[in-house]
């Protein structure tokens, strides 16, 4: 490596059960840089910088901090070490006044001293302007990550890892937060940059380093690639759609007309006028970035959220938008939602219980209110068997079992059902590749037997391997459908990245 | 050094142990702490815990004691399984209990098998009332249950002592705040003559292998459970929380009803200001001592029975302070909580420092 580098990471591993979630990484950081750590959701970001930041600790390999070695056994310890870090969810009290956040979040040493005074100072030497006496729940997003990089600041980083920070900011904070980045640049403090948006990367960082599956899959100098080849290097190129046997496109089953759904949360995305429609026979899907408003989406689409309008999901002919789950269910509509556990399972109830949660209504399992015991075992073991879940028995509790064999259990109790629509979020999120595949077998065996299935992704590779048709879903809208076949990587990055393809305002006939 | 590790899955033992786990250190804090205030510790651990199992007529006063304590628990045990919160059973147990007074000195001069169901009914019926306005506040607007149900507490005291002040004083009590004595047939009969345990056991009984079906093998049971266990999968199942809450403060409004009902048509005799004693707190101890389960909550309910009991008898015996029995129910649950968590983490003794070992390796 580099002799001017400050930080070198060399062959860090880290492992979790069932995933290589980082594989021999390496790369290193040079002193003023801004490098930009790019790759999709799960692609091993995240554990990355938690081992940089102290918070996990690696398996195998070693990272020299200005050529020493460097192991922090915890946070304060990479902070004494001078490396800071903004989180993408921000970690400040929402009733305390911003200099009583800062102080919370620094070494005792500092928070005695002078802090107002010295708040105000490097607020100011770095343009971003901070009022010390303003309660933060007071203050807009922007301004809040404003509270935590000065927060950082004032610890006098040599490297501040910034985990997708642009992700809840508007254009014009966007601008703000760049221009601050650059100015720290310039005062020789590094910044690795965490995100997967691509012109962003662009336009502000000098070095990349592409991870894919837990491994550095490229290295590169962002001004001089394309979003394109950025994506190709993030997506894979492999994006080439397997040859799938043409099955039989029947009618529509599910369509959704003009659904929008508030967000419950204030900073939530809403739903806003969203039509599309699912045919028997194929796999529709719904790609784009977290946050964009997949969980709204799958809310209603589940129920839990009625629409305001009974017209506004059209189930086989039949207005469902403001009924319930149970009653989706009766009508064959089943879910596999993205959270395994307390979503899909309940996490402290055995297998046998977590199968009547949804399925009670479609496999019979109550008579009277009463709850068969025998019949629900029976349903389960019959899961265990036909999806090869591994477990010692259906009376363990959900939270048992490994991800991917929860998973596996949860798609087989949907698909058991008989649905003639399912809806999943994310059926491979997590799972090592084995039950992907099997997972994915099964959903195109589903919608070759007519079912409609719906798939809501952040991973491309999978929409690309199995769906007919792909929407993106950007800023609570949905683009409308293309062929796979017609779609290009550089389209749908675009998209997810929030460019509008221009299809997200028109509904659909 | 010390280090809790969480289990695959809450150990079953654990679950059944630690409450006996907690009575044992429940005796051992009372060990030190008579030995702090100067009394005969081994003496007063027998008299509280042990004493008034000897004789037949303690022995029907614990379930005297008992009886309202397991209905009360058993219904709030509904409510914190699925994470909703009714404090307030003691407003729920004073309302009932005045309702199906009302109804017994309303119906003074009438004889009838049908005037202790009438009063049951209008207890359970007050308590389900007085329950109603948490519930509707909880669905409706989202008030914290806690505070409004523990509020109304003390409201429905006062509002028995209002009764008993006015529209339901005895005429001829010489103006005492009190109500006429219950006649016969608004009485509760005796299980064993000679002492003051009533049929209301009896109901108990019925209410803890009622609720042990519900929560086995009914629905409503399951959707309790799912509720609080993970509430975004309640929702994914499709149960209605809002249903779920008007449910349990039903349930656990009416049982502390008519558990107030059964204390004034039982031993008690009448209505007075005193009727409402902390049964309906106590039976907070109560639920959770028994893990919520029915089974466990009746046994729960005989263990807080005797402290009461044996705190009592140790008071005159010893005489220690009167504060004696919260202290001991307050130290029980104490313990309880603190050794709950070895249900779900396993104790483990490590060389030295955290997790940082690979880390250390290679630093050497």
């Amino acid at each position: 490596m580099s002799d001017g580098a400050l930080l070198e990471l060399h062959e860090l591993t880290k492992r979790f059960p069932g995933v290589l979630a980082n594989d021999r990484v390496s790369f290193s950081i040079g002193e003023g840089e801004i490098h930009a750590l790019l790759g999709e959701n799960g692609a091993g970001k995240s554990t990355l910088v938690k081992m940089i930041y102290g918070v996990l600790h690696p398996d195998g390999g070693e990272m020299r901090l200005r050529g020493e070695v460097f192991a922090p056994a915890r946070p304060s310890d990479a902070r004494k070490a001078g490396i800071g870090m903004v989180f993408q969810h921000f970690s400040l009290f929402e009733a305390l006044s911003v200099a009583e956040n800062i102080a919370l979040g620094v070494s005792p040493e500092l928070a005695a001293g002078d802090l107002r005074g010295r708040v105000i100072e490097v607020s100011g030497a770095y343009g971003l302007q901070l009022d010390p006496d303003r309660l933060v729940g007071e203050l807009s997003v922007g301004i809040r990550q404003r509270v935590e990089i000065v927060r950082c600041l004032l610890q006098d980083p040599r490297l501040i890892i910034m985990d997708e920070p642009t992700s809840v900011l508007t254009p014009q904070e966007v601008e703000v937060l760049f221009e601050t980045l650059n100015r720290l640049k310039s005062q020789g403090c590094a910044i690795l940059y965490i995100s997967h948006k691509l012109e962003e990367i662009r336009a502000l960082c000098d070095q990349a380093t592409v991870l894919r599956g837990g491994k550095v899959v490229a290295t590169c100098i962002p001004r001089k690639e394309t979003a394109k080849s950025l994506a190709e290097m993030m997506i894979g190129t492999t994006l080439v759609p397997p040859s799938r046997q043409a099955g039989e496109i029947g009618p529509v089953r599910l369509r959704v007309e003009r659904l929008s759904l508030e967000s419950a949360d204030p900073f939530g995305v809403d739903l806003v006028d969203i039509s599309f429609e699912v045919r028997a026979g194929e796999i529709f899907g719904i790609a784009g970035v977290a946050g964009n408003g997949q969980n709204r989406l799958m809310e209603a689409l589940i129920g839990e959220r009625p629409a305001a309008h009974a017209s506004s999901i059209v189930l086989d002919g039949e207005e469902v938008g403001t009924k319930g789950p149970a009653e989706r269910r009766r009508r064959a509509m089943c879910f596999i939602p993205e959270e395994r556990l307390g979503h899909g399972a309940v996490p402290d109830m055995s297998l046998w219980e977590n199968v009547v949660l949804s399925g009670r209504e479609r496999r019979g399992l109550t008579t009277n209110g009463f709850i068969d015991v025998a019949r629900s075992n029976a349903c389960a073991r019959e899961i265990v068997t036909d999806f090869k879940v591994k477990t010692a028995g259906v009376s363990h509790v959900a939270r048992s079992l490994s991800g991917g064999n929860l998973q596996k259990f949860i798609v087989g109790r949907e698909i058991l059902q008989a649905p003639s629509v399912l809806i999943a979020a994310q059926p491979t999120w997590g799972v090592d590749a084995g039950a992907a595949a099997a997972i994915h077998k099964v959903l195109l065996r589903l919608a070759k037997e007519g079912a409609a299935i719906l798939v809501i992704s952040q991973d491309l590779d999978e929409l690309f391997a199995i769906s007919t048709r792909i929407s993106v879903i950007a800023g609570g809208r949905v683009s409308l459908p293309e062929d796979v076949a017609n779609l290009t990587i550089e389209k749908i990055g675009l998209a997810m990245g929030g460019h509008q393809t221009g299809g997200a305002e028109h509904a659909q006939a | 050094m010390l280090r809790l590790e969480t289990r695959k899955e809450p150990s079953r033992l654990m679950l059944y142990a630690t409450p006996f786990v907690a009575v044992v250190l429940t005796m051992l804090a009372g060990v030190v702490l008579f030995a702090a205030l100067g009394k005969d510790p081994a003496k007063a651990v027998w008299l509280i815990f042990f004493e008034p199992l000897t004789s037949l007529y303690s022995l029907s006063e614990l379930i005297v004691k008992a009886t309202p304590l397991v209905l009360i628990a058993v219904g709030l045990s509904l409510g914190f399984r699925a994470g909703i919160w009714n404090i307030g059973a003691e407003g729920q147990f004073t309302i009932g209990a005045a309702a199906g007074g009302a109804v017994a000195l309303a119906l003074y001069d009438v004889q009838g098998v049908w005037v202790l169901p009438a009063m049951c009914l209008a207890g359970t019926l007050g308590g389900m009332a007085w329950a109603a306005i948490p519930a509707f506040l909880r669905v409706r607007f989202n008030a914290n249950e806690i505070l409004v149900s523990l509020m109304l507490v003390y409201v429905a005291v006062l509002i028995l002592g209002l009764l008993v002040h006015g529209p339901l004083r005895d005429p001829e009590g010489h103006n005492f705040p009190e109500s006429r004595l219950f006649h016969d047939a608004a009485t509760l009969p005796l299980l064993i003559e000679g002492t003051r345990a009533h049929v209301g056991a009896l109901v108990a009984l019925a209410v803890v292998a009622i609720t042990w079906v519900l929560l086995q093998r009914h629905m409503i049971g399951f959707q309790i459970k799912v509720l609080g266990q993970a509430p975004h999968a309640a929702s994914f199942a499709g149960f209605s929380r809002p249903r779920l809450v008007w449910f349990s403060f039903m349930v656990s409004g009416g049982l502390a009803g008519l558990a107030g009902l059964i204390e004034a048509a039982g031993p008690v005799g009448q209505l007075v200001p005193a009727l409402p004693v902390g049964y309906g707190f106590t039976a907070i101890i109560v639920a959770f001592l028994g893990r919520l389960h029915p089974l466990g909550i009746l046994l729960g309910g005989l263990l807080l029975a005797l402290t009461y009991i044996g705190g009592e008898g140790a008071q005159i015996a010893m005489s220690l302070p009167s504060a004696t029995t919260s202290v001991f129910q307050g130290m029980l649950l104490f313990f309880l909580l603190a050794s709950d968590v070895l249900v779900n983490y396993n104790i483990r003794r490590v060389a030295r420092g955290p997790a940082v070992a690979p880390v250390s390796e290679a630093e050497e």
